[in-house]
This record gives structure tokens, C-alpha cells and sequence, in this order.
């Protein structure tokens, strides 16, 4: 029905003398058409509990797919290596909050939000610079190869989890909650877990904070032409490798942030952490579009949601939630919710 | 009659042929030559990872898919014979039934999986099959009904395949002639079997249209052939491929659980010796596979020793403990991504061209 129409009428825009930007609205209102949903079948106590973990766990993994979906726009690369930067910030955060395991247990939030703030910024300092130790080493020598950036990327993930081990060790690891962040509050008799809004603030100002990078700044509007077309920003005399180096090394380093948020949203890690999530990430981009970060958010909150939701309700159907999620967002539109490369 | 058993597609290089013949003598004669229980486990799983890598090597060196879901096709027929051997007790029935259910599973499975993304490009499908070998996975070790769980399922095969059964009085060269020798043989010729099978289609008429593919998709189109058919053919061969690879899995162990043969470790596995040995080539799954698992053990002795003599130090002596081989095989791999792209037998056969034309 609309899909069909839907070419046509983006066509008819290219052509009109000055195009207007065109929203597409539709995908923003899944989010909550499936919140909505699932409300008939779940007390609504227990649904807002759900749907606030949905949401922060739907945070944690756009902060994830964020950057690889940048790093995939901008230079045609998959890094199937992006989920051993998850680890490697979880565990710089967890020697962080480790050392300053006074501020930590402190029953103060200043003081937990400092140390925690601290391992968030060593994490991704960390995250940043192995990322770009990996982009000169194993991503820089692979331009254009699919096949070779598989293989590459994965060895560079085994060896990165090895080297894990060897620092950390190789057991599970506890990650410490900050005292005043353990636990559940409660505003107006309705309770909810306090270390899930915490992951859901931090993850609206990093959406925040990338649209506005994005949408308001020059750099921003190089990499959403780079994504969209990176031969012709080229050859407008903008030097597309090292855009391409500078999102790579804040995808990964977003990455680590992520791993800081979800290790203490599993409150454990393990050195395989970061291939677990990897196939939520790439289900996420895939449902938003290769390069969207828009679609990659809303991408995002769906599995988040739809993962907490079936859970409940249906802990057998939650193996695969996320698969069927994909297959019914693909049927529908085959390229993702938003399709912005030109490839 | 050689040229036709090897359907035309000899080693091309004096080395490999003789590092091949080496290695074929080896495993034919391997109970007799290595005796001891653990020396001829490291034979089976040679003889059953070189079905099993070839059958990648058929996807992703031949056609250029690249498939994570490999893995869950080799656990789909390791879970047929052992689900249907545990549920229906010990005896041929029961082994083909599963054998013959694992391969249909896979044969839907691999089908849909291929109409539903072979049309996009590589990286898509490889992202794809990763998610849902990744559901299946988890699947596995949830539903505990069907498949045991974590624990996963041991199972007994028809007596033939015993180590009680004894067929002779007297041990020949020092070796029991028991079941568990028919066994290796029976998996040794169905490997020899399948291998010269999947020789015979890569080198057939449709064989080099999978190659076309990999080479030029969009010429490939041009020429006239539906890409995306050839795509899933060769999609659905390399499933069955690995499907029957899992059998041979569980009939040699007469076991298994999701960490046997679903788990991502083994998907490495795969990458790391198709690489090493070389895609595009079948030999390479051979020349890979042995060099690869004699490494495995090998290499791990060695770190042991390493380890201890450089215990003082503190990082260096993790560096080197047993327990981090794959580091070092990771290292490996992506040197030999760099320096041999197209693996030893790569390297060989360019060698032994160079020698040809002097």
C-alpha cells in the first residue's frame, strides 16, 4: 500500500525546485504503537517497570549501534570486531570503580556519580584509543573487501579477547552498582529501578548530543553526506578518510560507554560479553537501516521493549523475538526503516 | 581413473601432493600407525572438520558467501542422530531416521534462510545468519526437553559401533579390531566419500558459475545466469554438507550438546583453518584442517613450556599459559590474512607455477 507509493513520491520531491526536507513519520510512532500493545496484557505497574527496562536496555544498545552504523555509512565497513570494544569498557570501568571503591560505596550521590563519570570517561579514553590502534592496524588495510573485512575484523575480536583475558582473567566478573543507584525508588507511588533511569538519562543525552553534532554542525552534515554518498564528498576536496578515522575512533569509544552501561545494567561481565551483544547490535542496524542513526534508535528502543516484553509474557518467544522483529521489519521495508547509503 | 575420482583438480604443486598423500596415508592407517585413545580422537575429528571445512570452503571460497550459520547446520545433524538415537534406542533405524530428519531440517532451513537474504549483499547475510545461528544456539540450550539442555544427550548406536564388540581374537599390529576402529573407518569413507563429491561439484559446469559469482556477481548476471539461484544451490549443498559432518560428529562421540557443536568457538575454528589453508581450494580444507588440530594439541604443550619458563614474569607468563592458544592462533590468522591470502595451498600452487615457468 504506502510502501509502493512511497518511491514515487520521494521522486516527485527530487524534482520540485527546492526540495523540502521530507520526516518520515511513520517509523517513530512504533515505538509506542508497541508500548501501547503490550499494555492490555500486563498490569500496568508491572508494564511500566517492563517498559523502563525496555527502554534503558533499547539506550544502552543504540549507544552500541550508534557508531558502528556511522562507521558502516561512512566507509562501507563492517567491524565485526565493535563488540570487543563493549568489553574492553566494561572492564576499564570496572578497575576504575575498583580503585575508588570508597567514592563508590559512598552513600552519596555526588560522590557515586563522580567515580562513576570517571570510569565512563577512563572507559572510553581506553575504547577510543585501541579503537584506533584497530582502524591502523587491521580496518585501514581492508577498504572495499567485504570478505577480508569479515575475517580481519573477527580475528582482531578473538585476539582482543584473549588479550582481555590475559589482563583480567578470563572468570566472570561482579561489577559494582553505586550505592545510591542499587535498588528501586518511587515517585508518586509508582516504583521504578533507579540504575535503569540513570541508563535511560545518559543514553537521551548521547542521542541528544549526536543529533545535535549531526544535524547543527559542519562536521555533522560532512559525515550524513559521507553516508550518503562518500565518492562525491571526496571529490569536493574533504579528506573522507580521516572523517572516517574520527567516527571510527568515537564509534568505539561510544562503545565502551555502552559496555560501561551494560555491565552495570547485567552487574557482570565476561570476557564474550562483547560477541553477545554484537548480535543484538547488528540486529538493531539492520532494522534501522545501514547508516541511519535515526532508524538504529528506533531500531533500538523495539528490541529493547519487545526483549523485556516477551520475557514476561512469553519467556520461550523471547529466544527469537528479536529475529522475527527483523523479519517482520524487513518484509516490510527491505532495506530497514530508514535507508540513507546510496550502495 | 584418478583424474576422474579427483574430477580433474589435482594439487598442482610437487609439495602439496605429497604433503596430501602424507596426510591421506596418515588417517587411512592412523589407529595403526598413532595407537592410543587420544591419537586417534585427533584422527576422527581431522576426518570430520575436513567435511565440515570443506563444506564452508564450498560457500565461502567458491561461491563467496559468507555464512555464520555454518555451525548451526553441523549441530542440526549432530542433534538428529542424537535425538533420534536417545529417544528411539540403539539400531540402524533410529541412526538413519536422524540422519535423514537432520538433513531435511537443514534443507528447509538453509532454503529459507537463502530466499529470504541471499539477495542482499555479503555483509547483510553474514550479519543475518549470525543472528539466527545465534537464536539457535540459544534455543538449544533452553528447550531441554527436546535436546538435553546444557547437559546435552548421550546416546548409544547399533552394537557394531561398540568398543566391546570385538571381531577378531587377536590384535592385528598391536591394535584391537573392535567397533570403535570400524567406526573411524566408516566415518574415514563417508569423509573420502563426501570430499570427492564436493571435489565433483565444484568442479562441474555449475561449480564454475559459483565461481563466476564470487569473481564478478553483475557479470555473472550479465551472462545470464540467476545469481540469486546459484546462491541458494550452493547455500542449501553446503548445509547438507554440514549436516552430515554433524552426524559423523555424533557418531564418533555418541554425545552431544550445544558446546560440542553449536558453539561459536567452533565458527572460529572454521575461519581460522579455511584461511590458513587456503579458499578456493578444497585441498585446502585438508592441508588446513591437519595442520590446524595437530596445532591445536601441539601448540598448547609448547606454550606449557614456555609458561613455566617464564614464570617470573608476571605478564609475559599469561601471555604464554595453555589456556590462551587461540590468541595465538588469532595472531596467526590475521598475519596469514595479510601474507597468505589464499592460504598454504595458495602459496604452494604460485610456487610451483614459478618453478614451471623457469
Amino acid at each position: 500500500m504506502s510502501t509502493a507509493e512511497l518511491p514515487i513520491a520521494k521522486k516527485a520531491v527530487q524534482t520540485a525546485a527546492i526540495p523540502k526536507k521530507q520526516i518520515d513519520w511513520i517509523p517513530l510512532l512504533l515505538t509506542p504503537v508497541l508500548a501501547l500493545a503490550a499494555l492490555p496484557f500486563i498490569s500496568p505497574s508491572t508494564w511500566l517497570t517492563l517498559t523502563i527496562a525496555g527502554l534503558a536496555m533499547g539506550m544502552i544498545i543504540f549507544v552500541i549501534a550508534s557508531g558502528l552504523t556511522l562507521i558502516f555509512g561512512l566507509m562501507d565497513v563492517l567491524n565485526f570486531g565493535h563488540g570487543l570494544f563493549i568489553a574492553l569498557g566494561g572492564y576499564v570501568a570496572y578497575s576504575v570503580l575498583g580503585a575508588l571503591s570508597d567514592w563508590v560505596a559512598a552513600d552519596s550521590l555526588m560522590l557515586n556519580l563522580a567515580a562513576l563519570m570517571a570510569a565512563i570517561a577512563a572507559a572510553m579514553v581506553v575504547s577510543g584509543i585501541v579503537g584506533w590502534i584497530f582502524e591502523r592496524v587491521l580496518v585501514r588495510r581492508v577498504y572495499g573487501l567485504h570478505l577480508m573485512q569479515i575475517l580481519i575484523t573477527m580475528g582482531g575480536m578473538v585476539v582482543g579477547e584473549e588479550l582481555i583475558k590475559v589482563v583480567w582473567g578470563a572468570e566472570m566478573k561482579a561489577m559494582l552498582v553505586p550505592t545510591t543507584l542499587v535498588g528501586a525508588g518511587e515517585v508518586f507511588g509508582i516504583p521504578f529501578e533507579k540504575y535503569r533511569v540513570f541508563a535511560v538519562v545518559i543514553g537521551l543525552i548521547v542521542f541528544a548530543i549526536m543529533m545535535l553534532v549531526l544535524n547543527r554542525t559542519k562536521v555533522g552534515l560532512l559525515i550524513r553526506a559521507g553516508v550518503q554518498d562518500s565518492e562525491m564528498v571526496e571529490s569536493l576536496g574533504y579528506r573522507i578518510k580521516t572523517l572516517f578515522v574520527g567516527v571510527f575512533v568515537t564509534g568505539t569509544a561510544l562503545a565502551g560507554l555502552g559496555g560501561v552501561l551494560w555491565g552495570l545494567y547485567q552487574q557482570g561481565l565476561t570476557p564474550q560479553m562483547g560477541a553477545g551483544v554484537n548480535v543484538l547490535i547488528f540486529i538493531v542496524i539492520i532494522i534501522g537501516g545501514l547508516g541511519s542513526t535515526g532508524g538504529s534508535f528506533v531500531g533500538a528502543m523495539l528490541v529493547g521493549l519487545l526483549a523485556n516484553y516477551t520475557t514476561y509474557l512469553m519467556p520461550k518467544v523471547a529466544l527469537v523475538s528479536n529475529i522475527l522483529l527483523m523479519v517482520a521489519i524487513l518484509v516490510w521495508r527491505p532495506n530497514g526503516i530508514y535507508k540513507v547509503t546510496n550502495r | 581413473m584418478i583424474s576422474r575420482l579427483l574430477s580433474s583438480d589435482f594439487p598442482r604443486s610437487r609439495v602439496l601432493t605429497g604433503l596430501l598423500i602424507l596426510i591421506v596415508l596418515g588417517l587411512a592407517f592412523a589407529p595403526f600407525l598413532f595407537p592410543g585413545a587420544k591419537a586417534l580422537n585427533v584422527a576422527a575429528k581431522i576426518v570430520i572438520f575436513i567435511v565440515l571445512v570443506a563444506s564452508f570452503d564450498l560457500l565461502l571460497g567458491y561461491t563467496g558467501i559468507f555464512s555464520f550459520a555454518h555451525t548451526m547446520f553441523f549441530g542440526i545433524g549432530a542433534y538428529g542422530v542424537a535425538i533420534a538415537s536417545s529417544r528411539m534406542g540403539a539400531g540402524w533405524d533410529s541412526l538413519f531416521i536422524g540422519m535423514g530428519g537432520a538433513l531435511a531440517l537443514s534443507l528447509i532451513l538453509s532454503l529459507v534462510i537463502g530466499l529470504m537474504s541471499l539477495r542482499v549483499r555479503a555483509l547483510f547475510y553474514a550479519m543475518i545468519t549470525l543472528a539466527v545461528a545465534t537464536a539457535f544456539l540459544t534455543l538449544a540450550s533452553q528447550m531441554s526437553e527436546i535436546s538435553g539442555g546444557d547437559d546435552g544427550l548421550n546416546f548409544r548406536l547399533p552394537d557394531v559401533f561398540s568398543p566391546g564388540t570385538s571381531f577378531l581374537e587377536n590384535p592385528v599390529l598391536g591394535v584391537d579390531i573392535n567397533g570403535r576402529l570400524l567406526t573411524y573407518y566408516v566415518l574415514f569413507v563417508m569423509a573420502v566419500v563426501l570430499f570427492l563429491a564436493m571435489l565433483r561439484i565444484v568442479n562441474s559446469p555449475f561449480g564454475r558459475v559459483l565461481q563466476a559469482i564470487r569473481e564478478n556477481d553483475f557479470r555473472a548476471e550479465a551472462i545470464g545466469y540467476r545469481i540469486v539461484i546459484f546462491r541458494i544451490w550452493s547455500n542449501i549443498l553446503g548445509a547438507l554438507f554440514a549436516t552430515l559432518a554433524g552426524c559423523m560428529l555424533a557418531m564418533w562421540l555418541r554425545y552431544n550438546g550445544p558446546d560440542t557443536s553449536l558453539s561459536f568457538a567452533i565458527m572460529i575454528n572454521i575461519l581460522l583453518i579455511i584461511v590458513i589453508g587456503g579458499m578456493g581450494s578444497m585441498y585446502g580444507a585438508v592441508a588446513g584442517t591437519t595442520i590446524f588440530l595437530l596445532a591445536e594439541n601441539y601448540l598448547q604443550d609448547l606454550m606449557g613450556v614456555v609458561n613455566r619458563a617464564t614464570a617470573e614474569i608476571p605478564f609475559v607468563s599469561h601471555l604464554f599459559d595453555p589456556d590462551r592458544w587461540l590468541l595465538w592462533l588469532g595472531v596467526m590468522f590475521i598475519l596469514s590474512v595479510y601474507f597468505l591470502p589464499m592460504g598454504i595451498v595458495g602459496k604452494l600452487r604460485l610456487r610451483a607455477m614459478r618453478i614451471g615457468k623457469k
